[in-house]
């Protein structure tokens, strides 16, 4: 019977950028986005899901922190299979960065009692940091599994993963509880279940509060957040020298010609 | 004390891996700019030859950690003497490679110490920043520079009031250099602290099976690469012809990764790998901050695209309007007639 948490964030659909991304302190204004599943949270509740279908009465809890519609993952994820979640939404978190980020996650899990596994995506697709599951491991004094892609075997005492090396992977066993983060190259998620949609469908996402948490004020939000935004340049490309060509025999010959010429080909 | 610190990673073969000598040769221009030591942190199984190659980049002094817990790396062993050392030698700027082991290691130092850390910079400076609210000025920090937000925006970050100050780079983003084949520098043997006993039984290596790596674009001298534009995996392979035909290797963007058009290993841009090589084919490609970021600083630059307005031309040494799939083998014909 293992006590599971699953970190996963809502993010903005990072392909479909407007000129109202951006607030004038440099932080993102998620309401004018559209939104996803983060796609490596994903995974990784999916490989909570395996761990709670080979050890018989475990729990899988989804913690979110964003908005009040960051629910509607909280929602799909319960779908699929985790028997709750809940959403920190508080304007105290605005602004945080990894670190104040961590701080407020790490706090929450405390919340939860005893917790022997917590997977989360290794990173998010709005940031690409790839900080916040280690982070939230050391504030719990926990080891940490990253790059994770396949569930090898887990038991109540230990789990075996097989995680991504830059050339090649590794075999590795961790003594619980420990945290993990999931790479895109992990399973596909289950679908959500039908029956599961229908059952839970009138449900009432919970919402936290920073009071709710224990927290230090001031290691919340853009308050508890060492890095700061010095300048923001949206990307406008210098023009260089450019020669354009149509797609003639002769035009093409003569660019070979060229390169040829100059030893490029 | 108040230096800049590399933290090396040693590669399979037992060597100081490329990504952290290029930190180095970045290190040094910054610790010279501020008027301090360049340090570095080597920690492993019999590091002590390879942390005396750090001296030619300009490393005055290369802590090393040397215990059998320390090889293959972990996270937790060398979380527990980093940390240590961190906080001992208390240093202002310390850069990790934004690889496997460095994505792993930072982010917990920074936990463990509350301060700041930017992932993925594509530059670093130093340079001075005015806080609008407080008006206080920082004088000679560190310019953390990186696209951010899917590549709309270049972001300049800044860690005011915590030290250290950290930032991860990827492989081949900085030039590696050597400053004096002769420069001299001297080892640090670093005590491994205590906790190290239960560091070492928390997580353990049960196989590591490392690749011969199949697919190195790193070093090529003509890259071929495709975008999302290329349009399905079999229009992919006319690059690999393309690519054949004039000695070059085959690239591609994150977009056309995630399309499954082609191998992972092949990625340009941010979170794939940087290239410099003498010429540059980008087909189909529309050229976001992302994907530039790994390729700009090719020597020549050649765009085929129907977009006479994509992004990537404006970075083009050529561009050549039109459909990759029939202006590639028009191309591929007018180089053979040009070899005869």
């Amino acid at each position: 019977m293992l006590n599971i948490v699953v970190l996963a964030k809502q993010v903005p659909d990072t392909h479909n950028v407007g000129a109202d991304a951006m607030n004038a302190d440099g932080t993102v204004n998620r309401a004018a986005l559209p939104t996803v599943f983060n796609p490596e949270d994903l995974k990784a509740l999916e490989m909570a899901l395996q761990v709670k279908d080979q050890v018989e009465g475990s729990k899988v809890t989804v913690v979110t922190m964003g908005p009040p519609r960051a629910a509607e993952i909280i929602k799909d994820s319960i779908s699929r299979g985790a028997d709750d979640g809940f959403v920190l939404s508080d304007m105290r978190f605005a602004g945080a960065d990894t670190l104040a980020t961590s701080y407020a996650l790490s706090q929450a899990i405390k919340q939860l009692g005893p917790v022997d596994l917590i997977f989360g995506g290794r990173q998010a697709i709005d940031g690409d940091t790839a900080q916040v599951g280690p982070q939230v491991a050391e504030k719990l004094e926990m080891p940490q599994v990253t790059y994770a892609e396949k569930l090898l075997g887990v038991d109540d005492k230990a789990i075996c993963i097989r995680r991504r090396l830059e050339h090649g992977t590794e075999d590795v066993k961790a003594q619980l509880p420990v945290l993990v983060t999931v790479t895109l190259a992990a399973r596909d998620c289950r679908f959500p279940n039908a029956h599961r949609l229908i059952r839970h469908a009138k449900d009432e996402v919970r919402m936290t509060n920073a009071d709710a948490i224990n927290a230090d004020m001031e290691r919340l939000g853009l308050k508890g957040s060492p890095t700061k935004v010095k300048k923001i340049e949206n990307v406008v490309l210098a023009h260089k020298e450019s020669v354009r060509l149509e797609p003639t025999e002769a035009s093409l010959n003569e660019l070979s010609a060229t390169l040829i010429k100059e030893h490029i080909l | 004390m108040n230096n800049v610190l590399v933290y090396c990673e040693i590669n399979e073969k037992g060597a100081i891996a490329d990504i952290s000598l290029e930190l180095c040769t970045k290190g040094r221009q910054l610790a010279t700019q501020l008027g301090c030591k360049l340090e570095a942190a080597v920690m492993g199984s019999g590091v002590k030859s390879a942390a005396e190659t750090l001296y030619p980049y300009g490393v005055d002094t290369a802590f090393v950690a040397d215990d059998k817990r320390l090889s293959p790396y972990r996270t937790l062993p060398h979380f527990e003497v980093l940390s240590t050392l961190i906080e001992e030698q208390k240093p202002q700027i310390v850069l990790f490679g934004a690889s496997s082991v460095g994505r792993d290691l930072a982010p917990r130092i920074a936990s463990k110490l509350k301060c700041g850390l930017t992932a993925d910079c594509t530059q670093l400076e130093i340079g001075s920043h005015e806080d609008i609210k407080t008006k206080k000025t920082y004088d000679n920090i560190l310019l953390q520079i990186r696209p951010a937000f899917g590549g709309n925006i270049i972001a300049t970050i800044v860690c005011p009031e915590t030290r250290p100050q950290m930032a991860t780079v990827r492989e081949g983003v900085m030039k590696k250099e050597i400053l004096d084949a002769n420069y001299k520098g001297e080892i640090a043997p670093v005590k491994v602290p205590s906790t190290l006993d239960a560091a070492d039984k928390a997580v353990e290596i049960l196989k590591r099976e490392i690749e011969e790596q199949k697919i190195d674009i790193k070093g090529a001298q003509i890259i071929v690469a495709g975008g999302y534009g290329m349009g399905s995996k079999e229009n992919f392979a006319l690059l690999h012809d393309f690519a054949h035909l004039i000695g070059g290797s085959v690239g591609a963007t994150r977009a056309a990764v995630d399309a499954g058009f082609c191998e992972g290993e092949r990625q340009i841009g941010q979170t794939g790998v940087t290239v410099r090589p003498k010429l540059y084919i980008a087909c189909g490609i529309s050229g976001a901050v992302q994907h530039r970021a790994g390729m700009e600083q090719s020597a020549k630059i050649i765009s085929i695209n129907t977009d006479p307005d994509a992004p990537i031309n404006a970075i083009a040494d050529y561009t050549i309007v039109g459909d990759v799939m029939t202006v590639i083998p028009q191309f591929m014909e007018a180089y053979k007639k040009n070899l005869k």
